[in-house]
């Protein structure tokens, strides 16, 4: 695991008279959390203002939600090499913001982390910054050009929790064998974008009526099951674990449901673009509602709600895609895919416990503790003492607006620019530090 | 039929979507007015002395392009017409920059074509003069869909209960779209004849027929208009050859006996004669109105021009 040699807080600070969430015990209580050096020391309803220890800091949650701190398994930092776009400390800064203290990193920078040194990279600069805990992805592919393998077991070793090539799909079902293969050695996990690349070459948002009406060429939702099915079977050959990023309809969620049923290792996420939005956003050829994968059908919006419901769909994941206006700001055909996620998953992964389609227990679990055990980060996503203490408090019914010129990724292209969400985070931890404080917490706690 | 407008209340022509029949009735109304003023001697007018055209073309179109620029000229604007290559320039950038740049020098109406659909609404969210849309991408050419309402109505008298069957490559087809929406708009049926690779998908919720076969099709049309096969904007295998495509799908008089004995026949032009239609057709005289086409193309876009630069003169005059 990367060494995560980092300033942690000293001292005790404690949360009382919170709402205790933490979805690795199934705890869902009030009571109060107690830190010390960095860790959390105690946790439960015994913990109150009066059995504190004298020299402890105390804030009062005034029964606001208190959980792990996020785990955004899938996040773009464009460090090295876009950094117009975002860098470590930006995104950390974003992090923070959004509540997510662990995140893990793709590989598609320039150059590439197909090498140990990329990795070591990035876990330098995150160290230096010393704001959200940065763990990267490998390259499956060197260069992520597809054809050959990386030194994956180096990579693992120096500290890559998983591999994937980025945002482009392994197209080469015998790359994908071998890479599924070789990874057992190590139980590695290899994460795949699923969208059949011929059958979805030059096109920019989901086909149907209004593809057909805006005169944009339309990719069929099939791209998606497609490659799916595909790497399913070469998941039954291997024996390797396979995880489907940021997956979008609901033929997806069946066969995957299918997948699991006969006991392959197969997981998947989802972002939140996928459950909260369908294709009429990009009416008006609004570039900003521009992703990668698509935005889909209504009935595909509600398959992925129901994935998340049964459980089909293990985790939430950012999606984080920060683009400069510039690359933004063109003809849809030419625009950029992507949105801006880290500051907007806990608010709209909240719509899920709004609306009835999961508890807050298990909605906090999609973005917490079960991405941190599909990326075996110990002690990460969890209130369990002993853990580090990465935390988020915030306030599940404080109803906002989200503006993406407040946020602090240093891009804006959130499809989410102007909806109204019910979800603020009020303050985030790291190793007891204290790295946001909303500003309606800045006094009085 | 339709109401009757006697104002058209957008600032500018991006599309047919979202015009009412009033208003649609209203360019053509115009436009009939001057097609038969393009028709005397004295073609010309000064009702846009003293504005300025530009024409800003990122994809070549020399006919579109001579026909904005004469529909200027004969209304007595100063026309200034810019050809950019898409692969000439940076991306994107360009397209803003560009209208930021033109916008600062006062014009009163740009007419854009550009390769992508939407790039035209993009710019005109950029400018404060009237925005033209003269091509972009795949989505709408709506000058294209008027001249061709103006052209049936002169020789049906009406642009409802007809029946209209746009045949060949509507995948690719911008023209299509725009005669679709106004052909609906104003109460006629549209039938669409094409290889199952060359419909787009869920074409048919826009209110159309689908058909694969020509002479199924073609079965008692009032309008038979022809597409070209946008052989440059195909990616992949859309069909097997020229050679097949004409044979299933290229009109010919047997595939036209199918339709009205005085259907017309369309076509927005260029043609590509023997490959979606034979020349024994094309240059039909009884039956071909493809250059009375040309000439509407003219009148509509006098129409439009003269509409949309009012309105600004007008909306100047409310503000000063």
């Amino acid at each position: 695991m990367m060494p995560a040699i980092r300033a942690k807080a000293s001292g005790k600070t404690a949360f009382v008279n919170v709402r205790l969430l933490d979805p690795a015990t199934g705890l869902d209580q009030t009571g109060g959390l107690l830190m010390q050096d960095g860790v959390i020391a105690e946790i439960g309803p015994s913990v109150t203002r009066d059995n504190l220890p004298s020299d402890c800091r105390v804030i009062d949650g005034q029964g606001l939600c208190l959980a792990p701190g996020l785990v955004d398994m899938r996040v773009q930092v464009r460090e090295p090499g876009f950094e117009h776009q975002e860098t470590i400390e930006t995104a950390g800064k974003s992090a923070a913001a959004g509540g997510v203290t662990t995140m893990v990193a793709l590989p598609n920078t320039d150059p590439v982390i197909d090498d140990v040194a990329g990795v070591e990279f990035v876990a330098r600069r995150a160290r230096k910054v010393g704001l959200a805990k940065v763990f990267v992805y490998g390259a499956v592919s060197k260069g992520i050009e597809g054809h050959e393998i990386t030194e994956m077991g180096l990579l693992h070793q120096a500290g890559a929790v998983a591999f994937c090539d980025g945002v482009n799909t392994i197209a080469s079902a015998r790359l994908l064998r071998q890479a599924l293969s070789y990874s057992t050695f190590f139980d590695g996990m290899i994460v795949q974008h699923p969208e059949e690349p011929e059958l979805s070459r030059g096109s920019h948002m989901n086909s149907g009526e209004l593809a057909t009406r805006l005169g944009l060429s339309g990719v069929s939702p099939l791209a998606e099951v497609i490659q799916i099915e595909r790497d399913i079977r070469l998941v039954e050959m291997t024996g390797g674990r396979l995880h489907f990023s940021h997956i979008s309809t609901g033929e997806s969620v069946e066969v995957i449901r299918k997948a699991k049923k006969r006991g392959l290792k197969i997981t998947c996420d989802t972002a939140p673009f996928y459950f909260a939005l369908n294709e009429n956003a990009v009416s008006d050829y609004r570039t900003f509602a521009k992703l990668s994968p698509p935005l889909r059908s209504e009935d595909d919006r509600q398959a992925i709600v129901m994935g998340l419901a049964d459980g089909t769909i293990d985790t939430i994941a950012s999606d984080h895609n920060p683009q400069d206006q510039d690359s933004k700001r063109l003809p849809f055909a030419q625009a950029a895919a992507g949105g801006v996620g880290l500051e907007t998953l806990l608010p709209i992964t909240l719509e899920l416990y709004h609306n009835g389609h999961l508890s807050l227990l298990e909605a906090i679990d999609k973005i917490t503790h079960a991405p941190a055990k599909l990326m075996k980060l110990e002690n990460h996503g969890t209130l369990k003492p002993g853990s580090a203490a990465d935390i988020v408090m915030f306030d599940p019914n404080r109803p906002a607006k989200i503006d993406p010129y407040k946020f602090q990724s240093k891009s804006k292209n959130s499809p989410f620019d102007g909806r109204l969400i019910q979800g603020v985070v009020l303050r985030t931890l790291i190793d007891g530090r204290e790295v946001f404080t909303h500003p309606s917490c800045i006094e009085g706690s | 039929m339709g109401p009757e407008a006697d104002h058209y209340p957008h600032p500018h022509l991006l599309g047919i979507e979202g015009l009412t029949p009033g208003e649609i009735t209203l360019i053509l109304d115009r436009a009939q007015h001057y097609a038969e003023k393009n028709r005397t001697a004295d073609k010309t007018s000064n009702i846009l002395a003293g504005s300025t055209v530009v024409n800003l073309f990122y994809e070549n179109s020399t006919r579109t392009l001579t026909s904005f620029e004469l529909a200027a000229k004969r209304l007595g604007a100063d026309v200034i017409n810019m050809t950019v290559g898409t692969s000439s320039v940076k991306k994107g950038e360009t397209l803003i920059d560009t209208a930021m740049t033109l916008n600062a020098m006062n014009p009163d109406a740009l007419v854009v074509r550009h390769a992508d659909s939407g790039a035209v609404k993009l710019l005109s969210e950029k400018v404060n003069c009237a925005v033209l849309n003269a091509g972009d991408g795949r989505h709408e050419h709506p000058t294209q869909a008027l001249l061709d309402a103006l052209t049936i109505r002169r020789h049906k008298g009406r642009l409802h209960r007809l029946t209209v069957a746009i045949c060949g490559d509507i995948a690719h087809s911008r023209v299509a779209r725009s005669n679709i929406l106004l052909l609906n708009t104003m109460g006629s049926r549209v039938r669409l004849i094409a290889p199952p690779t060359l419909i787009p998908s869920k074409i048919e919720r826009m209110g159309v027929e689908i058909f694969h076969d020509m002479e199924e099709g073609l079965k008692d049309c009032d309008i038979v208009m022809m597409l070209r096969l946008q052989l440059e904007r195909m990616e992949g295998s859309f069909i097997p050859s020229v050679r097949e495509y004409f044979h299933f799908h290229g009109l010919d008089r047997a595939k036209l006996a199918n339709a009205k004995p005085d259907a017309l026949i369309m076509h927005p032009g260029p043609m590509n004669r023997g490959v979606e239609i034979d020349s024994e057709v094309a240059d039909d005289v009884e039956r071909s109105v493809i250059r009375e086409q040309v000439e509407m193309g003219v009148a509509v876009r006098m129409a439009a021009l003269e509409i949309l630069v009012q309105n600004q003169r007008n909306l100047a005059g409310e503000h000063s």
